[in-house]
């Protein structure tokens, strides 16, 4: 498929707010995003020209914010509502091969919809994960550093070398990532087998460092994971926000051009002309 | 009509930033003494029905929503 035919959902309700930059990344790199309210795919309170299926898009965001005001936890809500009328579509999509993107809220959501890390299985019954709040109890806003640790997995990340430290940047009050504590170290080891860990917060020689090198005090400095496939991928840092090299911190110390996060986005537009 | 009085409260061994915080705010108003602060998070449900039905709904709104099973412990009372 050309991408100039890659139809892009960014699925949006009250609350999310990243939705323009995210939809902008995938217009500039010529695909079809479109900003898709939930209402229109539940067939809920919309007319007919404006209703939506999720079969019709190769590509489904969730893109970051505070959906429904974060009430209960961060993304529970969105969550309740994707499982509640749309669980039967979402595993089809992902089951097709097709990409989901969460990024921050959209990663939280992807954790509580059970979509993410799916250990086994493509949408575990209750979330096996959770990204709880920072270690500083504070909304962390800072440039980070992530090391991509992927082995060749995760379909967002194909252009991006291994061991490459992308400088994106981190906004979040609830980013940890947190696995049971009895079982932490065993569900760790089984996501590196399974190749599913795909950005970890480093400093800037590439060592996993503590704060304020990792915002939040995540598991294992994880940043991002995908799922076993590696069509489902969900990260806290903000790629949709340096697109451009000049929205970097060191922009006036930076040549012009591409900025790290652009590689993510056609990482997987690459996936989508390849695959479909 | 029955109140359920859900608690949602976090597992022991997982991180309690803010109860730390509110510890050291406290401390800092010259509170002394304190072992530890925790926070807690209530939810009241009110609907109709007999209690031991209005338990189950309850118990099944902790497990799709109201708790996440990773971090949280959850204790439902009926008033």
């Amino acid at each position: 498929m050309k991408v100039s035919d890659t139809r892009v959902c960014v699925l949006v309700i009250e609350g999310t707010n990243c939705e323009e930059e995210s939809y902008l990344c995938f217009k500039r790199l010529g695909a079809r995003p479109e900003k898709v309210h939930l209402k229109q795919l539940t067939g809920t309170d919309v007319t007919s020209d404006e209703r939506r299926s999720l079969s019709d898009y190769q590509l489904l965001v969730l893109p970051g914010g505070f959906s429904a005001g974060d009430y209960v936890r961060a993304g529970a809500i969105f969550a309740a509502r994707l499982r509640s009328r749309l669980s039967k579509d979402l595993t089809e999509f992902v089951r097709e091969g097709k990409p989901i993107l969460g990024i921050c809220n959209g990663f939280q959501i992807l954790v509580e919809t059970g979509l993410l890390p799916a250990m086994s299985g493509t949408m575990s019954d209750v979330p096996e994960a959770v990204l709880g709040t920072n270690d500083s109890a504070r909304f962390e806003c800072r440039p980070t550093l992530l090391k991509n640790v992927n082995n060749g997995n995760c379909v967002f990340t194909s252009r991006i070398p291994i061991g490459k430290i992308s400088h994106i940047p981190s906004a979040h009050a609830e980013g940890k990532l947190m696995f049971p504590v009895d079982r932490a170290k065993g569900i760790v080891k089984e996501l590196e087998e399974n190749d599913q860990i795909v950005f970890k917060y480093v400093d800037s020689d590439g060592r996993l460092a503590g704060y304020p090198w990792c915002p939040n005090g995540s598991t294992d400095n994880i940043a991002g994971v995908c799922n076993r496939d590696g069509n489902v991928f969900g990260m806290m840092p903000h790629p949709e926000r340096v697109f451009f090299r000049f929205t970097h911190p060191d922009w006036t110390r930076s040549p012009d051009g591409a900025g790290d996060g652009r590689a993510v986005f056609e990482s997987v537009l690459a996936y989508i002309s390849k695959k479909m | 009509m029955a109140v359920a009085e859900v608690r949602v409260t976090l597992k022991k061994g997982v991180a309690d930033p803010e109860g730390r915080n509110t510890l050291k705010a406290l401390e800092l108003l010259g509170f002394e003494g304190i072992r530890e602060v925790r926070s807690v998070k209530v939810f009241e449900v009110e609907m109709g029905g007999r209690k031991t039905e209005v338990m189950k709904r309850v118990e099944e709104m902790c497990t799709k929503l109201l708790a996440n099973p990773v971090i949280h412990n959850y204790s439902i009372a009926i008033k």
